[in-house]
């Protein structure tokens, strides 16, 4: 492993993406996303790759279906008001079955908002934001380390299964600088071996090559016989993904456990702090702190549940969406109470600590 | 160990630097570091402030609504967040900006004037290395030597000139901070 270099969540996600092999980036800037591509615009074109600042969200969302169509590594980026309008051009990728990776730096919402770090994206990340019968991975991290992990395990993520990978950030971590260690670039020639599993499907550009094929990447499909077996397909990939890809982490999990947390992302790591405080005290709380949002981990949050957890409390910045995914997945067994800040605010420690007090 | 500061002051003195070099060193020095700056519609001539957390073990809020230190450059920074420091806690302030005392009998307070010390080595901009030499000289939470590496490395090609300026500076502030 390389040296820690100190770095912004922003930069240090748009380095791990150049080293897992992006080659093809194109967003339009946006607070608190911003340094992801102006990163991006530095050293893009050093590696030999393309940058785009396109004219618009919506431009730059359809580029990705473009380039991800030729089966290369391809992202964008941008902050809440930015994703929505990248909503259709999302559903377009994940109808014709491409690998593609979009982060959302979120911000404080709805509409505008402002540019303070928020969680209210999460109802449009997990449901899907555009239309029709589709999903697409989310990942959420909390620290700028695993915000920059995420980028190779995207990519792979999207390779794999060939659908959305979305990485669903937020602007304390897109704005934080945090020690961070790289994962080693990939070579151009096992980028160049990466575009080859997509040989099958993907479109080549020349003709004349001896190998080439015919390929039509479209979401459009009349006959509804047809449309459903492709629907029907896109589901079992989805059950495949619910299986084989949740991933979460365990904090202070014990017998012990008094009051069981759910929390995400930038909420998370404030529990966290509560919850050691709260330790010296002789207080045991227990944290599922979901990674992957969408499948989302209901069997841990139910198997955490031990002989003396009392309630559930979920923590969000937002004004409760993942308690939804939360009361499903207990199905009713015990009550569930919820934290929340909205506007960009941030709970504290301290604020945390307290509300766990309450309700104990 | 675990230490939580605040390092504020005017948009353009340099407040977020002092926190970013301080997180270098102690990065360097094999610490968890976090470095989370106050952000938004903000201008020279503004306020600004970064919340730094250093510790031994991994950090899990980067938050710090009670620092145990606070370097204030200006008075505003003094009168925001002097009240919210811990008690027991460090305040290092410029005494060029901050004529009033905080009044706190159970925080430390070290006055130092960072803006002459600075003009007198011949640049205003390094006022904020003083300060990081006060938090060298007072505390020893990083080393003098891992933060003169540091800036060799960013400003050693780049800007002798500057890079001397700076370790000047905070040379300076470090003697201060062992006399206090």
């Amino acid at each position: 492993m390389a040296d820690k270099v100190l770095m912004k969540g922003n930069e240090a996600i748009a380095e791990a993406a150049l080293r897992a092999g992006c080659r093809l980036y194109f967003a339009y800037p946006i607070t608190p996303q911003s340094e992801l591509i102006e990163y991006m615009s530095k050293m893009m074109p050093k590696v030999g790759g393309t940058f785009v600042q396109s004219e618009s969200e919506i431009a730059a969302i359809n580029m990705v279906y473009g380039a991800s169509g030729c089966g290369k590594r391809v992202m964008t980026s941008s902050s809440s008001p930015g994703i929505s309008l990248k909503q259709e051009g999302i559903s377009y990728i994940s109808g014709a079955s491409l690998p593609a990776v979009v982060v959302n730096v979120v911000r404080g919402g709805p509409g505008l908002g402002d540019i303070q770090p928020a969680q209210g994206d999460y109802y449009q990340a997990t449901r899907g934001g555009g239309h029709g019968d589709y999903r697409n991975i989310v990942l959420a991290p909390s620290t700028v380390q695993e915000f920059a992990d995420m980028a190779p395990l995207a990519f792979d993520l999207a390779d794999k299964y060939r659908i959305v990978v979305l990485i669903l950030s937020d602007g304390l971590i897109g704005q934080m600088m945090e020690p961070v260690e790289f994962q080693p670039a990939k070579t151009e020639e096992e980028i160049e071996e990466l575009g080859k599993q997509h040989e099958s499907w993907c479109m080549h550009p020349n003709e004349d090559e001896p190998n080439h094929h015919h390929h039509i990447i479209n979401s459009l499909e009349l006959d509804p016989n047809v449309l459903s077996d492709l629907v029907l397909n896109l589901e079992k990939k989805y059950i495949e993904i619910e299986k084989t890809e949740i991933r979460f982490e365990k904090y202070n999990i014990s017998p012990d456990n008094e009051i069981l947390c759910v929390a995400y992302g930038t909420a998370a790591r404030i529990t966290k702090s509560a919850i050691d405080e709260l330790k010296k005290e002789g207080k045991s709380i227990g944290l599922i702190r979901p990674i992957t949002l969408w499948p989302f981990p209901s069997e841990a949050i139910k198997q955490a549940i031990n002989q003396n957890v009392k309630k559930i409390l979920t923590l969000e910045l937002n004004l409760g969406q993942m308690i939804d995914d939360v009361r499903l997945a207990i199905e009713g067994k015990l009550p569930v109470d919820f934290m929340g800040r909205v506007g960009g605010l941030v709970f504290s420690p301290e604020e945390v600590k307290a509300k766990i007090e309450e309700i104990l | 160990m675990k230490i939580e500061l605040i390092c504020s002051g005017f948009g353009g003195q340099g407040a977020l630097t002092i926190g970013k070099f301080l997180s270098l060193a102690a990065m360097k020095e094999g610490k968890d570091v976090s470095w989370l700056p106050s952000y938004g519609p903000e201008m020279r001539g503004g306020t600004a402030n970064v919340a730094v957390v250093i510790s031994d073990k991994q950090i899990a809020s980067p938050l710090v609504s009670h620092p145990d230190w606070l370097v204030a450059l200006n008075k505003p920074s003094v009168d925001k967040f002097g009240p919210m420091i811990k008690s027991g806690g460090l305040m290092i302030a410029n005494s060029d900006m901050c004529p009033d005392k905080l009044g706190r009998e159970d925080v430390e307070e070290i006055y130092a004037p960072m803006s002459s010390i600075a003009t007198e080595i011949g640049s205003t901009k390094v006022l904020n290395m003083v300060s990081l030499g006060v938090i060298i000289g007072k505390t020893g939470l990083v080393k003098y030597e891992t933060v003169e590496k540091d800036l060799r490395e960013i400003l050693g090609k780049k800007n002798p000139a500057l890079l001397e300026a700076n370790l000047k500076a905070i040379k300076k502030g470090k003697e201060i901070g062992e006399k206090s």
